[in-house]
């Protein structure tokens, strides 16, 4: 296999080509430069510590150690998927949990029909992808919830004035809430191969496989996306539109 | 019978009224009338358990209401919003609602015989709710809460755009039930032909 190699170099020179994107905010006063020099210095930053981090556990090779840097993913995937929880009581426990969940399953599925093994260089990288997505997923989930709740919050109270238990009521919500957050998994996937070659193939492309046996592992990656997807998209939104009541089962709008 | 005792709400610091009380007994009317904004609908929201109480009780035969499990109380306390929302695609969405909710089989006959009682023929179950008049949405929401009497049936100003045959109609339609089924009824109105033929009549005033 022929390995890539960057050199700091030329990885460097590449920095430039942000500067493109930094002109075109200035000249249409978009007022994104800051914020787009400080995500860039924040993902370098981040992806240095993490490529560090990475090569000590997988020297390591510890089960526990890889284990605990899986956690640190999903803790990490939840924060971020709260931040789009605007009225959700208790959405970093939520999003953990069904994080967590889509993800345990997902990978638990894969270690016991052998597609992977339990070695921190497959194990970690598989988490970030899975939880990764389930994260926008879950985000997309509660973002939907929180405007649904609030353009259907009179049809909503009816349905609570005739009797209709929370669950009832928001039934139709919480179908279209995991509708949308699964709408992006399904849109992307459709078009593999057609319009974008997906980060893993093309990874693995890039590193001098065969194309042929890099979709094999492209194909895996469809299967664990939806599998880790739906299920922690349907956790969180189900757990998620009960926030949205009280005991008393009315209405709670933040 | 239900009691009103001491009843008072405010929103932020405007006081919408204070110490409210009054009686329904069983099977008799009660019209609410007064200023919009007074809290007229947010006393039968309070008597319907949909917001949160502050000051005072409601009694429904001596016990308060809070004390009542809310999983059945709403079936028997049945609230009719002023511009009725309709869900689904068709008239019978709604109409399958009472039944769903009470877990019993969806009875085609009592949907069909209940929108004759409002004038609307039953073919009506299978039209989507998109081509219905004002008039039409009203009557289908109304129907929504009178499949299944309630004990108590609260109507915040259901008659508002309704034409005068259409609202005597309906008017005659929960006069009857009443007779036949003995429920109380509080209703919200400001139509001075309602509040005319009315029998018991409460004025809400801003801070009363």
């Amino acid at each position: 296999m022929n390995h890539v190699h960057i050199s700091n170099l030329s990885l460097s020179l590449a920095a430039l080509m942000v500067v493109i994107t930094l002109i075109i905010s200035y000249w249409q006063k978009l007022k994104l430069e800051k914020e787009i020099i400080w995500s860039i210095f924040r993902s370098v930053v981040q992806l240095i510590v993490i490529g560090f981090a990475l090569r000590f556990i997988f020297k390591v090779n510890n089960v526990l150690l890889t284990f605990l840097m899986m956690i640190f993913i999903v803790l990490n995937a939840a924060y971020n998927g709260k931040k789009r929880a605007k009225g959700i009581k208790h959405a970093y426990l939520i999003s953990f949990v069904s994080l967590f969940i889509g993800t345990a399953t997902t990978i638990g599925l894969m270690l016991l029909t052998k597609v992977i093994s339990p070695k921190p260089f497959q194990a970690i990288p598989v988490t970030g992808m899975i939880a990764g997505n389930s994260m926008a997923a879950v985000g997309l989930v509660y973002a939907n919830l929180y405007q649904s709740f609030n353009e259907n919050s009179a049809r909503i109270e009816e349905k609570l004035a005739l009797g209709a238990s929370p669950k009832l009521a928001a039934n139709e919500i919480t179908r279209k809430a995991l509708h949308f957050g699964l709408q992006p998994t399904i849109d992307s996937v459709r078009m593999y191969g057609l319009v974008q070659l997906p980060g893993m193939m093309s990874g693995l492309i890039m590193s001098g496989l065969d194309p042929v046996e890099a979709i094999k592992y492209q194909i895996l990656v469809v299967f664990m996306l939806f599998c880790s997807t739906g299920i922690s998209v349907t956790i969180a939104g189900f757990w998620a539109y009960h926030q949205y009541f009280d005991k008393e089962w009315r209405l709670i709008l933040p | 019978m239900l009691v009103v005792n001491n009843l008072s709400y405010k929103v932020g610091s405007k006081i919408l009224f204070h110490n409210l009380n009054f009686t329904v007994k069983s099977g008799s009317s009660l019209l609410l009338t007064g200023p919009s904004g007074s809290g007229k609908s947010t006393i039968l929201k309070l008597i319907a358990r949909l917001v949160v109480p502050q000051i005072g009780t409601i009694q429904i035969d001596g016990k308060n209401i809070t004390d009542l499990p809310i999983e059945t109380y709403r079936r028997k306390v049945s609230y009719a919003t002023q511009s009725a929302q309709l869900f689904g695609h068709k008239v019978a969405d709604n109409l399958n609602l009472p039944f769903i909710i009470r877990n019993q089989p969806i009875d085609i006959r009592k949907q069909e015989k209940g929108l004759d009682l409002m004038g609307l023929t039953q073919d009506y179950l299978q039209k989507p709710i998109s081509e219905l008049s004002g008039g039409e949405r009203q009557r289908v929401g109304l129907l929504r809460n009178l499949l299944f009497v309630p004990k108590i049936l609260l109507l915040d100003e259901i008659s508002t755009g309704l034409d005068i045959k259409t609202k005597n109609k309906v008017w005659r339609v929960i006069y009857q039930l009443q007779s036949k089924n003995h429920f109380s009824l509080i209703s919200i109105s400001h139509d001075q032909e309602e509040i005319a033929q009315a029998k018991n009549i409460l004025r809400i005033g801003g801070g009363n």
